[in-house]
């Protein structure tokens, strides 16, 4: 039922979009109606370059975000599990984290030019604070108790973080990762979109500039879909590990 | 006293350091791009006069204040709205999603269409594009308001804009705050980005030129600017924030008290 | 007769099957009557409650208040919810949460600062007023909510179970409130618990309800004398005679239902062992 209610929302929203040009609400030169952008969206779809700026876009999150959450694991877990660092970084990394990521921007342009390093910069730089502070959060959630029992039972440094820290963290790196995973998308293609770094969000740039009105709404409408595909997948990837992490837990307990 | 101390003394233990590092690590730097941290320092206040503060600074900042208060708005009073109705919820939410899916700075093109390069313009690009947290955490708070309490408002009689008042707003307002605090930090991106495509002033404008003149202590004390820019709003924000949800924080450590 | 009760049902539409709450309950109030209503856990009663007080739609039967239909939380009518901690609002201090009902009836500012004032003060509140709920302990709590339905001055007061949480001196206390509160505003009560002695030593009648199916059992009528007090009433030999006549039909109650579950089977298995563990209880 809520399903079939959702999709009449989406219906709606083709509906409205093809009807608005016809009403003079707005012109048509400026939100064509549904069937034209669909039009372009085939045309896209056609093409080559498309398929390799999709590509290229897709290159740049995946990258970004697999440095941004290797790092963002290995920092949050030596700081979390290191009373004394964490006390020492917690300043600097509230200090750190409002900084808007595209203060880089210029940075990133006279670095690396038009080359996907800029869009790696941004990418890494924004997804990195998400599973950083996310790990943290994991970290201080630790029972005192387990980590005493571990301790007590002689288990090392590396099996502690193992089989203690770890499992009680792996929910909230999840977490992180989900909203990690939303942000790389979102600076990959602002940074294409600014800099011109090759990708979904410079075919946009040069889809406005050549004044392709149909195929621009077209391909912004390519990106939504990334973006709520990503957070679908992401979200059943959380869901997946996490029951099989409870199953795994339960064994143990048996 | 002690304890204040060692405090202070570890909070500032490492930004001192990294302060060093970075001064003494480019002192001597030839590195056309990477400037002496002195040199950045020395240019900031000659970059960011008084007049340059007036003409840049504060347009951008009145630009991001109205994009956001206009999305403040129309997300909390949107969201309610989806929010107290379970069919029209069930209707609007994919589309909603899929809104919010979308990367904010893609707006920037489509709304330059309709409303051209001014300021209005740019106004437009950061309430729509802050609009979404905000409106899908309102639904999302609205959505959870606790049965028991709704319960005691309709046998109270509180009901239309005092139960609004009272009950709804303030039970979703946690969940507000948290889509506000999302939407400030793609408000900044906004404001600066919308800047970056088409403006004659504006913080975002200036660290461009600054960057395309390859002016490059200039440009670093923007960088600089911006993030303390980023940082202020942001612990203005949890002030204001911690000031306003007081009772949520009270009550959620008196809870894990319990536990 | 005040408010009236006719042939009350009400069935649950459920997400797997619908669970029936109440089969067919059938009781009035007069003006001025102090009803307890008894019965085991998950028999009901919250449900029945609710119908009373037009917050719940029944399946069957229906509700009247002197002579109307009731389709709505009428006016004059105030609810303690059992869910005590959830019915104040956290982002009010407790005078707040006392005020806002009076507030929203357009009482002036002055006569409400009063009735606040009072009714904190009658439940031993009257130095809590600035405190959040959360600040306060579970039976402070639910005297707050005690406090707020007082101070709304309501013609018909209906509790459910509102001393759960409340430790037993301070219970003794908020039982003597409640009949004093009762004497002197003439309002007319109805208790919800699953306590015996409690409903015997409150009531002017208690009305028993058995579960699995929900109907009343007996009503009781209880010949103590007017005053009451801890002391004297609980060691009363009248007193502990009512009480194991309450008991015995209770159990009564609680055999057959099990009869019944055990002879169709699994339907409602859930609900048989908590009426078990609530039987322990009693
Ligand atoms: N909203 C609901 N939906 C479905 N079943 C309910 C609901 N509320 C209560 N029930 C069921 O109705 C029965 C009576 O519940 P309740 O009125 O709360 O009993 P009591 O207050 O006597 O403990 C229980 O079996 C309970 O599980
Ligand atoms: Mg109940």
């Amino acid at each position: 039922m809520p399903a079939i209610l959702g999709l009449s929302g989406l219906a709606g929203l083709l509906l409205l979009v093809e009807v608005l040009p016809y009403t003079g609400v707005v012109s048509a030169d400026f939100l064509p109606p549904t069937h034209r952008i669909a039009a372009a969206l085939v045309d896209e779809v056609a093409e080559g370059a498309f398929w390799s700026a999709l590509w290229d876009t897709l290159v740049a999150w995946a990258v970004g975000l697999a440095i941004a959450v290797a790092a963002g694991i290995a920092a949050g877990i030596v700081i979390g599990a290191v009373p004394l660092l964490r006390a020492l970084t917690a300043s600097t990394i509230e200090f750190l984290r409002p900084i808007p990521s595209v203060a880089m921007i210029p940075l990133a342009v006279l670095l690396y030019g038009t080359e996907i390093q800029s869009t790696l910069m941004l990418v890494v730089y924004a997804s990195f604070w998400q599973v950083l502070i996310q790990v943290l959060y994991g970290v201080q959630d630790v029972d005192p108790v387990a980590e005493e029992t571990a301790r007590s039972y002689g288990l090392g440094a590396w099996a502690r973080v193992r089989y203690v820290l770890w499992p009680t963290a792996l929910p909230y790196v999840m977490t992180g990762v989900r909203l990690a995973a939303a942000v790389a998308l979102v600076l990959a293609i602002t940074a294409e979109l600014v800099i011109g770094a090759p990708g979904l969000g410079s075919r946009i740039a040069v889809a406005q500039s050549s004044n392709a009105v149909p195929n621009m709404y077209a391909l912004i409408a390519v990106t939504g879909l990334l973006g709520v595909g990503i957070n679908l997948a992401a979200r059943g990837v959380e869901r997946l590990l996490l029951s099989w992490h409870q199953s795994v837990r339960g064994e143990v307990l048996v | 006293m002690t304890n204040l101390l060692t405090r202070i003394g570890l909070a500032l233990a490492l930004p001192v350091v990294l302060f060093a590092a970075w001064w003494f690590g480019t002192e001597g730097s030839d590195n056309f791009y990477v400037p002496p941290l002195r040199e950045i320092l020395r240019t900031f206040p000659e970059v960011w006069t008084g007049e340059r503060i007036r003409a840049d600074v504060l347009p951008s900042l009145i630009r991001l204040a109205a994009g956001y208060t206009v999305a403040v708005f129309a997300g909390v009073c949107l969201g309610v709205l989806v929010g107290s109705r379970r069919r029209v919820r069930a209707v609007l939410e994919p589309v909603l999603e899929f809104f919010r899916a979308i990367p904010p700075p893609v707006l920037v093109p489509v709304i330059m269409l309709f409303a051209g390069i001014g300021d209005t313009m740019k106004v437009v690009v950061i309430a729509a594009g802050c609009v979404w947290p905000i409106l899908l955490n309102t639904v999302e708070g609205v959505r959870a308001v606790d049965g028991v309490l709704a319960d005691t408002c309709r046998s109270y009689g509180i009901t239309g804009p005092a139960r609004l008042r009272h009950l709804v707003l303030r039970s979703a307002s946690p969940q507000i705050a948290a889509g506000m605090r999302q939407a400030l930090s793609i408000g900044i991106i906004l404001m600066v980005i919308s800047e970056m495509f088409a403006a004659s002033n504006g913080l975002g404008f200036t660290i461009v030129q600054f960057q395309r003149s390859f002016a490059i202590p200039d440009m670093w004390s923007g960088i600089l600017l911006l993030g303390l820019l980023g940082l202020a709003l942001s612990v203005l924000f949890r002030l204001a924030e911690s000031r306003a949800l007081a009772w949520y924080h009270g009550q959620r450590r008196a809870q894990r008290g319990l536990r | 007769m005040l408010l009236d009760v006719r042939g009350l049902k009400k069935v649950y539409e459920g997400r797997q099957r619908p669970v029936e709450a109440i089969r067919d309950l059938t009781f009035g109030l007069d003006a001025g009557d102090l009803v307890c209503l008894v019965g085991p856990s998950g028999c009901g009663k919250t449900t029945l409650l609710k119908c009373m007080a037009g917050l719940l739609a029944p399946t069957e039967g229906e509700v009247r208040l002197r002579d109307k239909r009731i389709t709505g939380p009428p006016p004059g009518m105030a609810v303690v919810f059992q869910e005590y901690g959830r019915s104040l609002f956290p982002w009010m201090s407790v005078r707040d949460n006392v005020e806002l009902p009076l507030r929203n009836k357009g009482i002036a500012r002055r006569q409400r600062q009063d009735l606040v004032a009072q009714a904190l003060a009658v439940v031993g509140l009257a130095d809590a007023h600035h405190a959040y709920p959360w600040q306060l302990s579970g039976g402070m709590q639910q005297r707050v909510a005690i406090a707020r339905a007082v101070a709304y001055q309501p013609d018909v007061l209906l509790m459910d179970e509102p001393f759960a949480a409340v430790d037993a001196q301070t219970r003794a206390d908020l039982e003597d409130l409640i009949r004093d509160l009762w004497r002197k505003l003439g309002v007319t009560i109805l208790f919800v618990t699953h306590d015996i002695d409690e409903a015997v030593y409150l009531g002017q009648r208690v009305i028993i309800l058995s579960s699995s199916p929900t109907v009343v059992r007996e009503v009781l009528g209880v010949d103590l004398p007017e005053r009451r007090d801890q002391l004297t009433t609980r060691s009363d030999s009248r007193f502990t005679e009512l009480r194991a006549h309450v008991y015995a039909q209770i159990q009564a109650a609680k055999r057959e239902s099990m009869e019944i579950l055990a002879t169709f089977g699994r339907a409602g298995s859930g609900k048989s062992s908590r009426s078990q563990s609530e039987a322990k209880s009693v």
